[in-house]
């Protein structure tokens, strides 16, 4: 009896080490089409014609992203975005533009968060999330301007 | 105790938190230091064992209670060469810089009204000082850095002038690890007729200081960065210019005598000390210090400068890496870096993957970022339990780093 509650025990205790242990957040995060899109993103840079322009920033981390938009007939036409920021602010930018063009711009306006976080393909780290929506913010204040 | 690597590994065992963390590499230590087990039992057996609140209790353990949170005070006093009723237990040292920018007009010399401060200052050495400024209409200016991330001593003696009020600048930068010639600078103060105060936050877990021999008039600083617990700091303050300041808090325990209209304050340091204390906490610290002091704090500055030599060696390995620091000869052992085109949280993230625990961004200092021209920077910090070996880990994994973004 001592013996399997010995054992018990033991088991417990190991299971408990297990969770302290150091846990690594997935490095999903730094998958290869996060890196690739990184450094070379759709849509990057400046408009000549444009309608809509908005700058977000994230104080915590000085990214800054600037999204100008050429709207035509509700819909936008065209897009760019310019700025700094971590792979995860960076790659979303890419990405959100790449879906926003051709949208109508009441569509956009109804574009949920979760719908921008699911374009990365990517478990994110709870404190990249805002990182992630930065260029949505800008899209939508923009729009909103 | 001497410190090298082998002691160092030996010290790490006193830290329950490496124990408990298998594998973690601890590179934070400027942000918050960990703590070993007997300021923690410290804390512990006060709430354990002498539980009561101070000063009024004519019980036994409430006498025991003030005795112990007494003997904190003459022990964080005979740490920093002061007299015991000069040592002021705050929260921490934003709140001790809080606490004097409220009180400080009292005592401001006359017909003075500039703030100097640094651009190498941690945001809690620069938002209270603007608020002050704007109640009392003074003006702030800021001396520069150089371009070897030292202070620029030739710009402060040009900004310091008989308009200058207050001198206030940090021992050590959080970002920098810079040292500051504190004597030197609180003479040139002293020559204006300014009140010198000095941000002690990073230095006093790693650089013997002396508040007589430095002669400055106030130093702040927090319990947690030097093994210490959390939410216990302190200001030190020269007696003579305490004794004429108002209170910050008013309530409970800063008096001498209440009537209905009015109340009279009591002596320093109880004036400034409101309210039930942190008294577990001010004993945790007086452990922390009697660790340090068992171990000797020159010992701590010599093992910190071996492990910033190996540091600053290592990392200049990493292609494309910009390090942000003046030097082992001028520095504590915290150095800020970048890898080129990699945002600093990218690298803190990636790090985070192989146990490696840094700090990314702005610090609490965006404008000496802005001095910089940087967004923010990676920093790593180190302090007595850490290791060659835990330096060796940093420099492959940013090596490991900077190969998956060239690929």
């Amino acid at each position: 009896m001592s013996l399997v509650l010995g054992d018990l025990k033991w088991k417990c205790w190991k299971n408990k080490m297990k969770t302290q242990d150091h846990e690594p957040i997935p490095e999903d995060m730094y998958k290869e089409h996060i890196l690739e899109l990184y450094k070379s993103p759709s849509n990057f840079g400046t408009l000549k014609n444009l309608t809509h322009e908005k700058t977000e920033y994230n104080s915590i981390c000085g990214d800054e992203i600037t999204v100008q938009l050429f709207v035509k007939d509700g819909a936008v036409k065209d897009v760019k975005f310019s700025g700094s920021g971590c792979v995860i602010s960076m790659v979303a930018a890419s990405l959100l533009t790449d879906k926003v063009k051709g949208m109508k711009v009441k569509d956009i306006k109804i574009l949920k968060p979760q719908e921008v976080l699911n374009l990365l393909k990517i478990k994110l780290n709870p404190g990249r999330v805002k990182c992630a929506l930065l260029a949505l913010e800008a899209v939508k204040g923009a729009l909103r301007s | 105790m001497k410190l090298n690597n082998t002691t160092a590994k030996t010290l790490k065992k006193d830290f329950p938190i490496f124990k408990n963390n298998p594998g973690l590499i601890y590179l934070d230590s400027a942000a918050t230091s960990q703590r070993p087990k007997s300021v923690i039992q410290a804390v512990t057996d006060f709430y354990e064992k002498e539980n009561a609140n101070i000063s009024r209790g004519l019980y036994t353990l409430a006498a025991k209670a003030t005795e112990k949170y007494e003997n904190a005070r003459k022990v964080v006093a005979h740490f920093i060469g002061a007299e015991k009723n000069e040592v002021i237990f705050t929260k921490n040292t934003t709140e001790s810089i809080n606490l004097l920018s409220y009180t400080i007009s009292s005592i401001l010399p006359k017909g003075k009204n500039e703030i100097l401060l640094t651009e190498m200052e941690h945001h809690s050495n620069i938002v209270p000082w603007q608020q002050l400024a704007k109640r009392e209409n003074m003006k702030l200016r800021f001396v520069k850095i150089k371009q070897d991330f030292t202070l620029d001593i030739n710009d402060l003696k040009n900004k310091l002038s008989d308009k200058t009020a207050i001198v206030a600048f940090t021992y050590v930068s959080n970002v920098l690890g810079m040292i500051n010639n504190v004597k030197e600078i609180v003479k040139l103060a002293k020559q204006a007729g300014a009140l010198t105060i000095i941000d002690a936050a990073q230095s006093v877990q790693s650089l013997p200081f002396n508040v007589k021999e430095i002669g400055c008039d106030f130093l702040a600083f927090s319990s947690h960065k030097m093994l210490g617990p959390m939410g216990i700091g302190v200001l030190y303050g020269k007696k003579e210019l305490l004794e004429k300041m108002r209170p910050f808090n008013f309530g409970g325990g800063m008096i001498k005598k209440v009537t209905l209209e009015d109340a009279e304050w009591a002596d320093a340091p109880q004036r400034f000390e409101a309210g039930t204390q942190n008294i577990a906490e001010a004993i945790g610290l007086a452990e922390a210090i009697r660790y340090i002091e068992k171990i000797g704090i020159e010992n701590i500055s010599n093992w910190e400068k071996e492990l910033l030599k190996y540091t600053l060696s290592r990392l200049k390995e990493a292609p494309g890496i910009k390090i942000y620091n003046p030097g082992a000869n001028n520095s504590v052992s915290i150095v800020s870096f970048n890898l080129k085109g990699i945002h600093p949280h990218d690298v803190a993230e990636l790090l985070n993957n192989d146990g490696i625990a840094i700090r990314a961004g702005h610090h609490c200092a965006m404008p000496l970022m802005e001095a910089l021209s940087v967004n923010g920077v990676c920093r790593a910090s180190l302090y007595i339990y850490n290791t060659f070996e835990d330096v060796d880990a940093l420099a492959s994994a940013l090596k490991k780093i900077t190969e998956k973004f060239n690929r």
